[in-house]
């Protein structure tokens, strides 16, 4: 724990970026939310399925808003986080950040990927093209390439500490993005609709209660799969510092 | 039930989505678990051969 760390105030934070601390923090976490996950989606499920109506305008293919919003958004956020990981891993050179950042990295191209497929079949039905080089879809598109490259940079360099700030540098300059998509609905002329969860009254209330159930499903497994991730790097960490401990007895 | 299958005619774009964002999900909790659960019997075989 640095000076610095404990003069603004982190002290608690950097308690839990122990390792050892978050082993058992996140240890007892884990069955409350996978509980949640299974509980959130499955209730999601169940009103996008059986209880809502097609919608007057768009039928039945509102239903992939249930799947494509809470991608979309895990994908964006996985990402953010990643940024705040990174610049934690440069500043205090913790290397639970690294870790964090490291293993969030597979988990949002894949939420990146199925916001893609699932826009993709939205979109074929709603405005009679799977694709369009618009700055929304286009700027998510290189958000998959970025979490591609951030990945492929892991594993390209071999020196784990140099790899951490390679990915972090890149993981931040990639912000700018994260940024273009949040906006592309409002810079530049889309196909793709705007901004509408942050705005009351914009979907009615039927369809509010399964799309928040199934991003509070999606945020929970990530957080899950992010924590199990973490975990595994630890333990690992913990099997490589052992084996060098045998090899020097 | 044909009904239901049918999804009002965008069937052939629902249950893809659908599918996918299920294969999706569960290859990430499926590949998440399987490095964990390796993790952890490596660790645990690791300690019970180290000197303590």
């Amino acid at each position: 724990m640095s000076e610095r760390g404990q003069s603004l105030g982190w002290t608690t934070l950097f308690e839990f970026a122990n390792p050892k601390r978050f082993m058992d923090v996140t240890g007892a976490i884990i069955p409350w939310l996978a509980a949640l996950t299974a509980i959130t989606i499955g209730a999601g499920l169940y009103l996008a399925f059986f209880v809502v109506p097609p919608d007057y305008q768009q039928g039945d293919t509102v239903k992939i808003m249930f799947i494509h919003v809470p991608a979309a958004i895990v994908a964006m956020m996985a990402y953010v986080a990643i940024a705040v990981a990174s610049l934690f891993g440069l500043v205090n050179r913790h290397p639970l950040a690294d870790v964090a950042a490291k293993t969030a990295a597979p988990l949002g191209a894949v939420f990146t990927a199925l916001a893609l497929i699932t826009g993709s079949l939205w979109g074929r039905p709603m405005w009679g093209t799977y694709w369009v080089w618009d700055a929304r879809l286009t700027s998510f598109l290189i958000l998959l390439f970025l979490y591609l490259g951030y990945i492929a940079l892991w594993n390209a360099i071999e020196d784990e500490v140099r790899a951490a700030r390679a990915a972090a540098i890149l993981a931040l300059v990639g912000v700018v993005d994260v940024v273009i998509v949040k906006y592309s609905v409002e810079w530049w002329s889309t196909l793709h609709q705007g901004e509408s969860i942050m705005r009351p009254g914009a979907i009615a209330p039927i369809f509010e209660w399964p799309l928040f159930l199934m991003m509070g499903g999606y945020g929970a497994l990530f957080f899950l799969l992010w924590i199990i991730r973490i975990r595994t790097e630890i333990l690992e960490r913990r099997a490589r510092a052992l084996l060098r401990r045998m090899g020097e007895v | 039930m044909e009904h239901f299958f049918a999804m009002g005619g965008y069937g052939a774009y629902i249950w893809p989505a659908y599918g996918a964002s299920f294969l999706g999900l569960a290859a990430m909790i499926w590949s998440s678990l399987r490095s964990y659960s390796r993790a952890k019997r490596q660790l645990r075989e690791l300690e019970c051969e180290a000197p303590s």
